[in-house]
């Protein structure tokens, strides 16, 4: 880290600092990645519902040890997000219920849940110092190497993952039943996308927490897209964002003792949402203004008879009638379609 | 099932159905469909909404599961024939606000060929633009494609389908709210296709442009209600018995 000595001189940040620092950058790299995923499969909430669930995991992994064991806790983490996300798909497919009732119910029900078992534990020999109350809101100060170590590792995974199957994954998500029809194994990559997404987010939740850890997931990709129209480009300034965040809210954490670092990592990631939303050159809203202007100004030039003015006019034209055409066929009388 | 009339048409059965049924979310949707399509053969599927069309469609391609009843292609299970038969979903079944572009999108229909893990080359690039232009797409290959109209759109899954090079294709309401330029494309490429020997079903709600578009009909609501050339089963009896009282509908030259 000789590059970063002078900034952590003036930020007074310790060895193990840097390192929090480094791995929840890596951590946002991550998030930023397997959220674009989340993002094109609707899966925004269901993250979120997947984090929640995590906690009465982290818990029971605490309590059964009894000392702050991560791994324990991480696999508590993981078993319980996946039982949340099992139970999502069980409500839905036996009964009338929308999965968006079934996401908010789980995610309420397996918080309180956690918040409950963490009352009890707290009230055990040693609970008070287990810091179990971090998970909820994110305590990266807290981490120590090996916390570190394994953070990385999932980051890594992901981006080679990502990188892998690149082309595979831009054809799963943007049009999966094409893809199995190709011979893509659609129900192992999704069950491949789900451990990356359930394990990104138990590795995530001690430095951002429960609560907020879906933020992380899905701010990032959400803001990408104003930049960009193409998969790859989109994958990669999310995870720049997502990194972005990460660094940011962590290295603001650290200027207080006992600081949360969840809150100050979402409102690092809104505050690129708001730039991309407004600056993006894709899709933001200056970049929309700016190109209605333009249409206006070709518009005025055809009245006065410009040679360009017109042919862009006459382009305008034959899709507007395209477009009127297409409606009067949508609207027409569709001759026995709605028949019954 | 109901009065199959079958004439017998040049070309070795590509795709035999028996007794398939299926359901959507406990709903019976389809009972004992069985048919058989011939090689070179441009059939529509007809019927009215929530007849199972497209349900049928997905059941075949095991996209849906299946109840009971066997599915035949070129003699073989699906599985075993994946690369010679291609599908076309209904364009709304796509989020086209997704970040790619028409070449793009063309291109995931040579995937199969390209093989899994590898990069795109130049050639699969062309053979991608070849397909564009024959679909009259040629400016817009680099287009975002939420920028392409309607029937753009429906022309840029019709040049993916193309660069797979099936032999039977599957095609889930392609006229649907497109343009006349569009359906004109389209219907010319389905044409030249089954006159190359290839085989081509179409879930078409479009009465009036059947006799005019297709040698083959497929009435279908829940079972098979009528099968076989257009002139021979696409009449008012036949099409009364799918619809039901409701069809008012009394043109062409079924009068």
């Amino acid at each position: 880290m000789g590059g970063t000595d002078g900034l952590s001189g003036i930020l007074s940040l310790s060895q193990n600092a840097q390192w929090v620092l480094a791995s929840t950058m890596m951590l946002g790299m991550a998030s930023g990645l397997i959220g674009c995923f989340a993002y094109w499969k609707r899966h925004s909430l269901m993250s979120d519902a997947l984090a929640h669930a995590a906690l009465p995991g982290v818990v029971v992994g605490f309590a059964l040890i009894g000392t702050k064991n991560l791994t324990v806790m991480t696999l508590g983490a993981a078993v319980s997000a996946l039982l949340g996300g099992w139970l999502i798909q069980a409500i839905r497919s036996s009964s009338r219920i929308k999965e968006d009732t079934a996401m908010g119910m789980v995610l309420s029900f397996f918080f309180g849940l956690g918040i409950m078992l963490l009352t009890f534990v707290n009230r055990m020999p040693g609970g008070n110092q287990s810091g179990l109350d971090s998970f909820i809101f994110g305590q990266a100060a807290a981490m120590i190497r090996s916390d570190v170590v394994t953070m990385s590792v999932v980051a890594m995974a992901v981006v080679v993952l990502t990188l892998a199957g690149y082309k595979e994954w831009k054809l799963f998500l943007f049009d999966p039943s094409f893809a199995r029809g190709l011979g893509l194994p659609g129900k192992r990559m999704n069950t491949v996308y789900m451990t990356a997404l359930v394990l990104v987010i138990v590795v995530g939740i001690q430095a951002v927490g429960v609560i907020l850890m879906a933020a992380l997931l899905i701010i990032p990709g959400l803001s990408a897209r104003y930049w960009t129209n193409s998969f790859g480009a989109m994958l990669m300034v999310s995870a720049l964002f997502g990194g972005a965040a990460g660094a940011a809210g962590t290295l603001a954490s650290m200027m207080g003792r006992g600081w949360p670092t969840g809150p100050f990592i979402v409102l690092a990631a809104a505050a690129l949402f708001a730039v991309s939303l407004l600056f993006g050159v894709r899709k933001g809203l200056v970049a929309g203004f700016l190109s209605r202007r333009m249409k206006g100004r070709r518009a005025r030039m055809r009245d006065r008879g410009d040679g360009a003015g017109i042919d862009a006019a006459r382009e305008t034209g034959a899709v507007a009638a395209g477009t009127g055409l297409a409606a009067i066929r949508g609207d027409g009388p569709a001759l026995g379609g709605k028949g019954r | 099932m109901g009065a199959t009339v079958m004439e017998s048409i040049a070309g070795e059965p590509v795709l035999s159905v028996e007794g398939l049924s299926a359901s959507y979310r406990k709903n019976r949707v389809l009972e004992d469909v069985g048919f058989e399509i011939r090689r070179g053969t441009l059939t529509a599927i007809v019927g009215p909404n929530g007849a199972g069309k497209s349900t049928l469609l997905k059941t075949l391609l095991d996209l849906h599961p299946r109840l009971s009843g066997s599915v035949r292609f070129f003699g073989l299970p699906y599985r075993q024939v994946k690369a010679k038969v291609g599908y076309v979903p209904q364009r709304s079944s796509v989020d086209w606000d997704f970040p790619t572009s028409a070449l793009d999108v063309v291109t995931m229909g040579l995937y199969g060929q390209i093989g899994w893990f590898r990069w795109p080359r130049r050639r699969h690039r062309e053979l991608a633009m070849q397909a564009l232009e024959q679909m009259g797409l040629a400016d817009y290959a680099g287009w975002q494609i939420s920028q392409l109209s309607g029937g753009q759109q429906q022309r840029v899954f019709l040049a993916r389908a193309l660069v797979q090079n099936a032999d039977l294709y599957f095609l889930d309401e392609p006229l649907a709210g497109v343009d006349a330029a569009t359906e004109r494309a389209i219907m010319d490429m389905l044409k030249t296709l089954r006159d190359q020997g290839k085989t081509v079903l179409v879930v078409h709600h479009d009465l009036q442009t059947v006799e005019d578009y297709f040698d083959q009909v497929l009435l279908l609501n829940r079972t098979v209600i009528a099968h076989g050339a257009t002139e021979d089963v696409f009449d008012r009896e036949h099409l009364v018995r799918t619809y039901g009282g409701v069809m008012r509908w009394w043109g062409g030259r079924t009068g």
